[in-house]
């Protein structure tokens, strides 16, 4: 097989070196094997294509070149490197450029469509102007720049991808990798798509493109193609060395025929019996239906009916309002005008019973990820109410049907998309539902397997009468469809059959007419020459790869690129900005007042036997008190038991009958005293209380017995409280209130910053850009330490005046301990962050590494010397206990640098350290 | 509403937890490492009090009083020098020097009756007040016992007979540990409910759930029952084998009547994750609201300081939180063996804000609901 494939690519005019070499590659996830032995070679300056099922490891191996995954076996050379080499893809990091497969994976989107363009710009070092150009010809190539300050997220799909192809050029890469570009994009912008890619490649020759596509008419232009399945290349050549190999006519065909015999046996092709008569009976009704997110008009006045059995087409151009025009009539929008019924009864989104006549797949993978293929099947089974009897066949019918038998104990999220939409299909159709609303349910599916989903669909629909409602961008299966709607900005331009429309344009194809619907509708009829002629001039102009001067293990400005973009995405998150500054000093006033360690008002009571003026006057001594409050008198022992589980008592005192007798005679008496000891720091407070109480009362009485002298001691003992002089809670917890917050809030705010791209996809880029792991890790850290030192700022600021609590030492000192220890403590958010895989665990473990270490270990309430165990050990290294020696030092003992550098040194340490242990759990590629 | 729906959602909750092995080991971390290394780190009443001593005098009393500070209250003295001493306590080396001034055994033998100075650092609260008083007592015992020998010193008639009732010892780790329980139970449980909301949004799986037949409400309980179940079994686990079995820590009450109490409190904090989670827009926002709600829940309830004493303003507000109501039938049942027929109110009370913030998450998620989709 290699030989041949080296033979192909020889004959083929491939005069260059090829862009990509692979030898022997193998790949696997866990046991799954993704690739197998492959071993080929990738022509360099050329279109080179990936066709073949889905789940073959088309993304795995352009995962592998792109250097986003780390290379298991095998040999992978790049641009005349090895990929293993971490010094090598360093080198070629600027000259590649990786699409990952997914909507916008690769996008952040809270930022807009200029700020991500931008970001990316900076990263690979162009100047301001440089940018501004490069930015200007993208977005007008690709049409996006009227939305330049859209944020990405509320893109539509294919908008979100000609942002991600725009992210992958600003460098001009020598090697583009897309996988799966078009998947989920409109005909017109598809073919804008390509017009661009071909108006760069004009401007570029020397750049590579090497992409994976369902789209088997894509793939009769590119170059060279090599045919995947089963993690082996089949074949490889131009297409019509693959057509002519083979002896089809078509892509499509030559693709089925290169198949596996086992595979193959399956295929049909689809064949559409007529409908029967219409009886007239209609499942979907829409009228004037509109919908307006603000002052935008997403759907205008759709006016609908599909009788009931009919697979009826929706078609338009991406974010023309297809999707929400289907989650009005699903309920899951209320429509802001006009009205739908389905099966004739109006939608109302509280009605169950309908919804459980019909089976609605969204546009956006949304199953569950935790779950396997099986219990996600299952899961919904049930919640369809399919009787129990029947959940295990119906499940395995689905299984069998939509071939998911090989992954059904996978877990969805590591299947490639094509399987992941046959999951949310057989989901949508496990309780055998009246009506499918399906949208985009084929988009990325392989042309096999969709076929086959067609098979079934047409069964559906004219075996069991199934209504079908469908959002398409294959032409070939609008051209299957009973009638189509070609959608364009929210209005419905026209609605017939496929053939009527063709005819209608007088167009050849359904595609063309489709276009010309579009273009007419937006009234443009710009060609592609006019867009690419101003691209060439920017990629002449513009310098190459990576700059001059760029270091490459840790460059400023990378880092700097990485904190303006996590800090514009913080800008852009007010709540959060507002929690954490409002947050801090909401904590501070609750702690401050709150955590008080004057025991006062303890409840006590008295089980007196005397009951006489002595004894009395004993109990009046405590109740006069102010620590001590009174309640009624105890009756007996058994009260005084309940009373004291009850919690009604802290404090019982029991005085012995014969006590005033037993006094004035000299003999020994005993008064008992019993303390809750349920809470050992009350109770201890409440022992030093009675004592004390007690030997003033045995002092005043001796003092009226006239032997006074005698007990006034023998030694004087003065107690200074230093520091403190009034031994107040608040002057002594609010400076330790400061370091706790300061640890709390920055660490969280730390936490999800990289376990969010990792659970959002957007760790790509880290991957796939020359940024090293401390240009991330620093980048990412720089807006949390600004946000936190403003913080900071604002709660010294709290305690000096609102809590009048005097900083009498040194500011600046204070001041730079903060810094450090902010440092420190977002270092900590960051290690969790890198460490943990999901953003749940993030948290919770945020919260359990930080609450309990900062509160009870550090000293803020017991000194870190008198703890034991293991909680000792923690409060000698942990950060706040050194910030917590610096602020007391500062607010309370008017010390400063040079009374307090001991607590520094600890602080300036932790920062590295920290720093150095997330780098090194941070992996630069997935493995 | 079908329980068949509920059952099944909850299902699907405690499988995608099982999914997360790094959560499982945080759990497991929560309620057994954590809980003893809080409990254990917590020194007694007054544990190695760092001391340190001016001896100016250097008679046989003032060694017989530098001898008299030792474990397990106190560090052994430091013997320092009058200069040292500033320095030493600006560090925050000693919270208590003591000054003994010289001559102090002569002028106390001619009954001049000499000053001996503490020095305290009443920056650190907890071991100003007691140490200060442990000091003075053991300072004029060994005087007293010293002088004896020597003259007659009268002694006073009545005693005190001090009992310290549920926890003779007034050992910390008993309370620790069991306030550490209750502390990660709160979290726990607010965490995984809020958490899980906020990603199926962030997924866009709250969408799928919309368009099947199942309700808000089935949603939500199944939420509910299927977390407070993993925190009830964890607290189970936590109370037997760490806190009866590792740390032996003696529980009077009934475990059985304090689980009921756990899982009535769980309804509530679980409801209230709910509704943080609708509160929230993204993870970032729910980590700080998380923080911000969490706090003032351990601070305040009354499981880390007395309730006693906080402002008044303070012990009426959180009165309408669910641990305040948890920590003291806690305290009530498992160190005083408290009956159900005391601890009622604080069942009913938990019920009751349990039902509230359920009814108010509710309303929030359904309304919430069509802009998650």
């Amino acid at each position: 097989m290699s030989r041949e494939v080296h033979a192909q690519i020889e004959d083929g005019g491939g005069a260059a070196a090829p862009v990509a070499r692979l030898r022997n590659v193998s790949l696997y996830y866990g046991r799954a094997r993704a690739l197998d032995e492959v071993t080929i070679d990738i022509p360099a300056n050329c279109m080179a294509g990936l066709i073949g099922p889905d789940g073959v490891g088309k993304s795995s191996l352009l995962a592998l070149v792109a250097g986003a995954r780390a290379v298991q076996t095998g040999l992978v050379e790049v641009l005349g490197g090895d990929m293993a080499d971490a010094r090598h893809r360093r080198g070629v990091g600027p000259r590649i450029a990786y699409m990952p497969q997914g909507l916008g994976r690769n996008l952040y989107p809270t930022l807009t469509v200029f700020e991500n363009l931008d970001f990316f710009g900076r990263l690979f070092g162009h100047d301001g102007g440089e940018r501004a150009r490069r930015i200007e010809a993208l977005t007008w190539a690709t049409g996006l720049k009227p939305f330049l300050d859209r944020a990405a997220g509320k893109l539509s799909g294919g908008m979100k991808q000609k942002l991600g192809l725009c992210c992958a050029l600003i460098h001009d890469p020598d090697l583009l990798i897309l996988d799966e570009p078009t998947t989920g994009v409109d005909p017109l912008s598809r073919r804008q798509f390509w017009e661009l890619i071909a108006g760069i490649r004009r401007s570029r020759p020397g750049m590579s493109v090497l992409v994976a596509t369902a789209y088997m008419e894509e793939a009769a232009r590119f170059d060279w193609l090599a045919a995947m399945d089963n993690g082996r290349v089949l074949a490889s050549d131009t297409p019509e060395g693959l057509l002519h190999s083979t002896g089809a006519e078509s892509l499509e065909a030559a693709f089925i025929r290169l198949l596996p015999e086992d595979k193959r046996r399956d295929y049909r092709a689809v064949e559409i019996p007529p409908r029967p008569e219409d009886d007239g009976d209609t499942a979907i009704e829409a009228r004037d239906l509109t919908m307006r997110f603000g002052e935008f008009t997403a759907v205008d006045h759709v006016n609908l009916r599909v009788p009931r059995g009919e697979i009826f087409g929706f078609l338009g151009s991406n974010g023309c309002g297809k999707t929400t025009t289907m989650k009005m009539l699903t309920g899951l929008l209320p429509p802001s005008e006009g009205r739908a019924w389905l099966f004739g009864q109006e939608v109302d989104p509280h009605d169950l019973a309908t919804r459980r006549r019909v089976g609605y797949m969204s546009q956006s993978f949304s199953l569950y990820t935790e779950l396997t293929v099986r219990q996600n099947l299952e899961l919904h089974a049930r919640l369809f109410h399919v009787p129990a009897a029947e959940v295990s066949g119906r499940v395995d019918e689905m299984v069998e049907r939509f071939d998911l038998a090989a992954v059904s104990d996978s877990l969805p999220g590591r299947l490639p998309l094509g399987h992941r939409q046959r999951l949310s299909l057989a989901v949508a159709m496990i309780h055998k539902p009246e009506m499918l609303i399906l949208d985009e349910p084929t988009s990325g599916v392989d042309p096999v397997a969709r076929d086959a989903f067609w098979r079934r669909l047409v069964e559906l629909s004219r075996r069991d009468g199934v209504t079908i409602f469908i959002s398409t961008h294959f032409m070939n299966e609008a051209e299957r469809c009973d009638r189509i709607s070609l959608m364009h900005a929210g209005r419905v331009l026209v609605t017939d059959t496929p053939a009527n429309i063709v005819q209608q344009r007088g167009a050849e194809t359904l595609e063309e007419a489709f276009v010309a619907h579009l273009e007419e509708a937006s009234g443009e009829g710009e060609g592609g020459e006019e867009q690419t002629a101003s691209l060439d001039t920017v990629n002449a102009s513009a310098g190459h790869g990576e700059p001059q001067g760029w270091r490459r293990m840790f460059d400023p400005r990378r880092m700097i690129s990485h904190a303006r973009r996590e800090g514009l995405e913080l800008r852009r998150d007010p709540i959060r900005l507002t929690l954490a500054l409002l947050g801090s000093v909401i904590l501070m006033f609750v702690m401050g007042y709150g955590i008080s360690l004057d025991v006062e008002d303890l409840t006590f009571a008295v089980l007196d036997r005397d009951q006489t003026t002595v004894s009395r006057d004993y109990t009046l001594n405590l109740s006069g008190s102010r620590y001590f409050v009174e309640r009624p008198p105890i009756t007996d022992y058994a009260d005084l038991d309940r009373r004291m589980r009850e919690g009604d008592i802290s404090l019982a005192i029991e005085i012995p009958p014969g006590f005033a007798r037993d006094i004035a005679r000299g003999r020994r008496v005993e008064t008992g005293a019993w303390i809750d000891g349920a809470m050992p720091t009350r109770g201890e407070t409440v022992r030093g209380y009675v004592q004390g109480i007690h030997a003033h009362w045995l002092a005043t009485k001796a003092r009226e017995a006239g032997y006074g002298e005698a007990l006034a001691g023998l030694v004087n003992i003065e107690t200074r409280f230093r520091y403190n002089p009034d031994v107040k809670s608040l002057v002594a917890m609010v400076p330790a209130v400061i370091p706790l917050l300061l640890m709390l809030i920055p660490a969280m705010l730390a936490a999800l910053s990289v376990v969010r791209e990792k659970e959002l996809g957007s760790i790509t880029n880290f991957y796939v850009t020359p940024t090293t792991r401390l240009e991330f890790l620093l980048g990412k850290q720089f807006p949390y330490v600004v946000l936190s030192f403003l913080s900071f700022l604002l709660l010294t600021l709290l305690a000096v005046t609102v809590f009048g609590v005097p900083l009498k030492g040194s500011f600046l000192t204070l001041a730079v301990g903060a810094l450090l220890y902010i440092g420190a403590a977002t270092a900590v958010g960051l290690l969790i962050s890198t460490f943990m895989r999901s953003q749940i665990a993030a948290i919770f473990g945020t919260a359990v590494l930080t609450i309990l270490p900062a509160a009870n270990f550090s000293g803020m309430i017991d000194p870190v010397s008198s703890l034991e165990g293991m909680g000792r050990l923690i409060g000698e290294v942990y950060p706040t206990t050194h910030f917590l020696t610096i602020a007391r030092g500062t607010f309370s003992k008017a010390l400063n640098f040079s009374d307090l550098h001991g607590a520094f040194l600890p602080l300036a340490l932790a920062v590295p350290v920290l720093i150095g242990l997330s780098a090194a759990l941070l992996k630069k590629q997935e493995r | 509403m079908r329980l068949a729906n509920i059952c099944h959602l909850g299902v699907k909750e405690l499988r995608s937890l099982v999914r997360d092995p790094i959560m499982l080991v945080l759990i497991v971390y929560a309620f057994t490492v954590s809980v003893y290394t809080a409990a254990t780190a917590m020194p007694e009443t007054l544990n190695k009090a760092p001391i340190a001593v001016v001896n100016e005098d250097r008679s046989p009393l003032s060694w017989r009083i530098v001898s008299a500070f030792y474990p397990p209250y106190f560090v052994l003295p430091e013997v320092i020098e009058q200069a040292e001493m500033d320095a030493r306590m600006d560090a925050g080396l000693d919270t208590f020097a003591l000054d003994i001034p010289p001559n102090f055994q002569r002028d106390l033998l001619a009954g001049q009756r000499p000053t001996v100075q503490l020095n305290v650092d009443a920056t650190r609260m907890s071991q100003a007040f007691t140490g200060s008083g442990y000091i003075q007592t053991i300072v004029t015992d060994e005087v007293r016992a010293f002088a004896q020998r020597y003259r007659e010193v009268p002694e006073l008639p009545v005693d005190l007979a001090l009992r310290m009732r549920f926890n003779p010892q007034l050992n910390k780790s008993w309370f620790g540990a069991i306030m550490q329980v209750i502390n990660n139970v709160t979290m726990l449980s607010i965490v995984l409910t809020g958490a899980a909301l906020i990603r199926e949004r962030e997924h866009g799986t709250v969408e799928h759930l919309l368009v099947m037949p199942v309700t808000p409400f089935e949603i939500m309980s199944s939420k509910v029952w299927a977390m407070a179940l993993v925190v009830l079994a964890a607290t189970a686990f936590a109370l037997t084998a760490v806190v009866q079995g590792w740390l032996s820590v003696p529980i009077e009450g009934s475990l059985a009547l304090f689980l009921v109490g756990t899982a009535l409190h769980l309804f509530a904090t679980t409801s209230m994750g709910i509704f943080l989670g609708t509160v929230a827009r993204s993870m970032p926002q729910f980590a700080l609201l998380l923080m911000l709600v969490l706090l003032p829940l351990q601070m305040l309830s009354g499981g880390s300081t007395p309730r006693e004493s906080m402002p008044e303003a303070v012990q009426y507000i959180m009165l309408a939180a669910p641990n305040t109501h948890f920590v003291m039938l806690a305290q009530a049942i498992l160190y005083r063996s408290a009956g159900l027929a005391t601890v009622w109110p604080q069942f009913l009370a938990i019920a009751v804000i349990g039902s509230t913030l359920f009814a108010l998450a509710l309303t929030r998620f359904r309304r919430t609901l069509s802009t998650m989709a």
